[in-house]
């Protein structure tokens, strides 16, 4: 019984770690591939002497040989170290930290928000019942993942906001403020994932074991809720990565769009403004957090279907 | 008390985009209280259809009429979905065929068959586990405790089905309706769920037997209606209809059931006789010297486990050669060792005297047209994109000349008895015996010396098998073709073969003359095999035609 | 990461006899009204694209100060904007601009997917270890931070943003090449081929490349849709097309400061977007469900 359910959970762990290291050297060498010295982003637009070019060469041990370069990298990154910012001078981590709450906060509503949509509508328009409730939603569904998250935004706020003041226009004061954006940002995941549920449960009363379950005398409620809605919940849970990139990559936007602070700011000042270490942690930091969501998902996995345990 | 179930000018109808179908078109019948009910049938006979109405579970889309729907006397056909819950279960038990999807896969034994237990309040929360542990127990499911906490695949396919049955007799319904509850499990474990449904029986449920195999029924029903698309052909006690069917059709279904005093004739019903059998061309003689292949100490291990363990044996020119087992005996593994697409691990295949399964591919290449390989699902060997044309005309001999492919197309699909007409048709627009028969055309198509048939028939009906295994018959005696013959079903095996080796956890437990190892087998293995099959001997055969 | 949809837990048991008549509901895709309206704004677009001055003879850069910030009405279909553009005539000609984009970022994912899924499908087990591990770890990266990490190092501007755009998706497409190419090489048809005695090479060029290369070209609308997305999402962060290039999303990004006063520069644009996305993949769907009862 334990041993291929460990196997199965050991294998999943290490592959999260190989792509996890993969992603960090891709960023490695993203950097490298960057046009321009490194001293010359350094330097920017501050003075520009010999001795100041030799000082930073020496400061950010940039005359070492690259694969040196490399395993320092790797191994400060290990240890939560993701370097400096050029253009800051501060510790990347501390530029990025004082950012992270406003972000996590709205992806952690955006997304719970979206789920629990998608599960809503799926569980009411699944199955073959009210066909034009079915075409509704599916129609619905189209168009939230069809439209451009800056657009569901504009839109809300011109209504809300503009036309009615219900919700402040921007900032980030209380949760009122939170709404709009977490909307925003939920409304194409609750439509991508719906329309994931619903084929998901359409597929599952289609099966034996649902006419079964229904040979039983079980309610139809039932079926939908202990049978089918299980057997959903599978394709939508390898969807989490993806859910988890398009919040990360939703809120840059929308909190544009909502005039939010966050690291969306902070990244987008940061390509602008090419101060590579701050873009490399997002992006790094992002694919961890994104390596996470998916190996957890992946556990997840196993733990509502047993018949994958076995190794 | 009346009957448990009376049925009256049943009618049942689909929606379907295309218009109507009928499935189910005016059929009456009724099951008597303890008695067995079987209903036989092929593919579109509405049989299933006809289980499913009875709880009321037609389907999506389905219109049922009927002049009589009564169980247990009361009138069902104006029933609302919550009084139909309360039938279904508490009065009638539904088992369906395979286990591994008929029960919830995410969800443990226990569960499923508690889930009856809760929703009609059977039991208490608290005594529901043992009760759960009784039924189990009940179907003889050994040691029931651990195997309730248990999932549906961790379960083989005869506990499976044993568990499924437990849950549909939770609710202690006064009916049973089992559709195809024994068709996807081996001849032995078969054997075993028959007995068990005929224990329910015997503790006084009525049995409602749904299938395609008439053997299978012969052992259990008290009588038996033969349906045929959406109507009942004929229906009569278990012996009389086996002894003297009086429908052609049921003749007809009876004479193609192959077996050992089936050799050497046709099983299906040419446009002379109808309902007993002609007699088959003669075959060239076999010489047992002049070896076409020969394997010997073949062994193929997957991991730590060995699925094929030191089998030996050869097949000479123009003999078929039968290869019985159940599941996970091997004997797939063997195909397609012979036929060069699995490396074995130790051991060797010599074919046409050349080293086979040693040589390299290069060197194989060359010679695979001399050896051909028709599997069970024809349609998953061809490639999506192709019409029967082109799937055939893939296999033609490279030199035939560009003008001529297409006449000798055509002139394979005569041979397999399909029209020119088919020629541009996509397999998939095709029945399961039209493709099988594009899949032998196109394996005839490079005249080879040994075709690999790898249970070529056991995904088609009855009547569709005896004309393909007539059509194998023909070919064989035609071009003098040697057959290694593989299949689960013995009857088929009997049939058609020469010689049969019999597999059981991947080594050959007895080979020899089919006659001798069918009638004298030596090996326990062999004999179980034959004792579990369920024949027609026993309510006694049709009549033979005598030449 | 492994992705564990669908995998197949069990061959299906010999024998099995599926009744014809058993009512399952098929779900059948007929063109209907939809599709064809669908169809026809494509065609427009097209036509948009190669020769816009048909649908708006106007000048999309033409700023008139006696007009700004007209509503839609008589003689400005859509309005114009705060500099008096007539915003039709900018959503018209910008069509170019964003397919354009769109288009040529696909063209890079799709080509570069399709023989990258190739490569790994058909190489040795180690190379498509290695390949396949690499794919994961760039779909590790969400697309719009992986394209901003691009054009941090490239600098904005159109060809960036179809750069950008074009790796972000590679490692889908390559994934979804790769896998049909699995299926494909591990399916009875290909391994019955092997029986006809036929060379490696034949078999690939014959019956693999066919068969994975065959639904391509519906994975690249429904990607074309995402592309423009995504291409709207970069214009309007700034990264795309610079003022005054009557892009969709550079246009949206210009409006959203008269949101409050003229909701029609903005909102005209994101509905171009958005109904190009939803035609795309009423298409694209209805394509593919055709693909796949063909294949059936």
């Amino acid at each position: 019984m334990s041993s291929p359910p460990v196997r199965a959970v050991a294998r999943r762990l290490g592959t999260g770690l190989v792509v996890l290291w993969v992603a960090a050297t891709a960023a490695y060498l993203a950097l490298l591939a960057a046009p321009g010295d490194t001293v010359d982003n350094i330097v920017g637009d501050g003075a520009d002497t010999p001795q100041i070019r030799a000082e930073i060469i020496a400061d950010w041990g940039l005359d070492r040989p690259a694969v040196v370069q490399y395993l320092d990298y790797l191994g400060r990154l290990g240890g939560g170290d993701l370097g400096r910012s050029y253009l800051l001078q501060r510790p990347v981590t501390e530029v990025i930290g004082e950012q992270l709450a406003p972000t996590l906060t709205l992806a952690v509503a955006a997304a719970g928000l979206g789920v629990l949509l998608a599960l809503l509508i799926a569980v009411a328009t699944a199955g073959y019942r009210r066909p034009w409730l079915r075409r509704l939603s599916s129609g619905t569904e189209l168009l939230l993942v069809s439209t451009p998250s800056f657009l569901i935004g504009l839109l809300l706020l011109s209504v809300l906001s503009f036309r009615f003041g219900f919700f402040p226009v921007s900032g980030d004061q209380g949760v009122v403020a939170l709404v709009l954006p977490a909307v925003t940002l939920a409304l194409p995941i609750a439509g991508l994932l719906a329309q994931v549920l619903r084929d998901g449960i359409d597929k599952a009363l289609d099966e034996p074991f649902v006419l079964t379950a229904r040979s039983r005398g079980v309610r139809e409620r039932s079926v939908l809720v202990r049978h089918a809605l299980r057997h959903a919940v599978l394709p939508a849970v390898s969807l989490a990565g993806w859910v988890f990139g398009i919040v990360i990559g939703g809120t840059v936007i929308v909190e544009q769009v909502f005039g939010r602070p966050g690291l969306g700011q902070v990244t987008l000042s940061a390509v602008t403004t090419r101060d590579m270490p701050v873009v490399l942690a997002v992006v790094t930091l992002s694919a961890a957090g994104y390596v996470v969501v998916n190996t957890t998902a992946d556990l997840a996995y196993l733990l509502v279907d047993p018949r994958l345990r076995r190794s | 008390m009346g009957p448990l179930v009376t049925v009256e000018d049943l009618h049942v109808d689909f929606d379907t985009p295309t218009g109507q179908v009928a499935a189910v078109r005016g059929i009456s019948f009724t099951v008597e209280r303890g008695e067995c009910v079987a209903v036989v049938g092929e593919s579109g006979s509405g049989k299933s259809v006809t289980a499913r109405t009875l709880v009321g579970l037609a389907g999506p889309g389905a219109r049922v009429r009927a002049a009589r729907l009564e169980l247990a006397g009361e009138d069902v056909r104006t029933h609302r979905p919550r009084d139909w819950r309360r039938v279904r279960g508490r009065l009638a038990g539904l088992v369906l065929q395979d286990a591994l999807v008929s029960l919830d896969p995410l969800r443990t034994v226990g569960a499923e068959v508690g889930e009856v237990l809760a929703t009609h309040g059977i039991v208490g929360r608290r005594e529901r586990a043992g009760r759960v542990a009784h039924l189990l127990d009940l179907v003889h499911l050994p040691e029931p405790q651990r195997r309730a906490r248990q999932y549906p695949h961790q379960l083989s396919g005869g506990l499976r089905q044993r568990a499924l049955i437990a849950s549909a007799i939770a609710g202690e319904p006064a009916l049973l309706i089992a559709d195809e509850p024994t068709t996807a499990l081996d001849v032995t474990v078969q054997a075993q769920i028959l007995r068990l449904l005929a224990e329910r029986r015997a503790a006084g449920v009525s049995l409602l037997l749904i299938s395609h195999d008439l053997a299978v029924v012969a052992q259990v029903a008290d009588r038996v209606l033969v349906m045929r698309d959406g109507r009942i052909v004929e229906d009569g006690p278990t012996g009389r209809l086996l002894r003297a069917p009086e429908h052609p059709y049921t003749r007809q279904l009876l004479a193609a059931v192959p077996s050992a005093s089936s050799r050497g004739r046709r099983l299906a019903a040419t446009a002379t006789v109808v309902g007993a059998r002609a007699t088959l061309p003669a075959r060239g003689e076999v010489r047992p010297d002049d070896l076409v292949l020969d394997a010997r100490g073949l062994t193929r291990r997957y991991g730590e486990h060995t699925v094929v363990r030191d089998v030996s044996f050869s097949v000479a020119r123009g003999e078929t050669l039968g290869l019985v087992g159940e599941s996970g005996s091997g004997k797939s593994t063997v195909a397609r060792i012979v036929a060069g697409l699995l490396d074995p691990d130790a051991g060797t295949v010599t074919f046409e005297a050349m080293p086979w399964s040693a040589a390299r591919e290069r060197t194989r290449r060359p010679m695979r047209r001399r050896l051909q390989l028709i599997s069970q699902d024809p349609l998953s060997s061809f490639d999506p994109r192709y019409t029967v044309g082109q799937v055939i005309g893939e296999n033609l001999d490279p030199d035939v000349d560009r003008r001529d492919r297409r006449d000798h197309v055509v002139d394979l699909l005569r041979r397999v008895g399909l029209g020119p007409d088919l020629l541009d048709r996509h397999p998939r627009r095709l029945s399961g015996g039209q493709r099988q028969r594009v899949a032998i055309a196109r394996a005839i198509a490079p005249r080879p010396s040994l075709i690999i048939c790898d249970e070529p028939v056991s995904a088609l009906d009855v009547s569709v098998q005896a004309q393909v295994l007539d059509l194998l018959a023909e070919l064989r005696a035609a071009d003098g073709t040697a057959l290694l013959f593989i299949s689960h079903d013995l009857g088929v095996v009997h049939h058609l073969s020469d010689r049969v080796l019999v597999m059981h956890d991947g080594t050959v437990v007895e080979q020899g003359p089919v006659g001798d190892v069918f009638t004298y087998p030596r090996h326990d293995y062999t004999r179980s095999l034959l004792d579990a099959l369920p024949t027609l001997v026993a309510a006694g055969r049709p009549q033979e035609e005598r030449p | 990461m492994t992705v564990t949809l669908g995998t197949p837990l069990t061959d299906a048991p010999a024998g099995i006899l599926v009744d014809p008549t058993e009512p399952a509901v098929r779900r059948r895709a007929r063109p209907g009204p939809g599709l064809l309206a669908a169809g026809a704004y494509l065609v427009l677009l097209v036509v948009a694209m190669a020769w816009p001055a048909a649908l708006a003879p106007g000048d999309p850069l033409a700023a008139d100060p006696l007009a700004v910030l007209r509503p839609p009405g008589a003689g400005h279909w859509f309005g114009t904007d705060h500099l008096g553009r007539d915003v039709l005539t900018r959503v018209v000609h910008g069509a170019g601009h964003s397919l354009t984009i769109g288009v040529a970022a696909t063209a890079i994912a799709v080509t570069g997917g399709v023989l990258l899924g190739l490569l790994a499908g058909l190489t040795h087990r180690v190379a498509d270890e290695a390949l396949s591990r690499t794919f994961d770890a760039l779909s590790a990266f969400p697309m719009l931070l992986l394209a901003l990490l691009f054009i941090a190092i490239a600098g904005p501007g159109t060809a960036s943003l179809i750069v950008a755009i074009g790796i972000a998706t590679l490692p889908h497409h390559a994934r979804v090449v790769r896998g049909q190419t699995l299926v494909v090489r591990r399916s009875g048809f290909v391994e019955q081929a092997v029986t006809f005695g036929q060379s490696r090479p034949r078999l690939v060029l014959r019956h693999v490349l066919p068969n994975v290369v065959g639904p391509v070209p519906v994975l690249a609308v429904i990607g074309l849709g995402e592309a423009i997305l995504a291409a709207a999402g970069l214009s309007f962060l700034g990264m795309g097309p610079q003022p005054p290039s009557p892009e969709w999303g550079a246009m949206l990004s210009e409006g959203r400061n008269y949101l409050q006063v003229a909701w029609w520069i903005s909102i005209v644009p994101g509905l171009a977007v958005t109904a190009t996305v939803v035609s795309l993949t009423v298409v694209g769907r209805h394509w593919q469900a055709r693909f796949d009862g063909r294949r059936r």
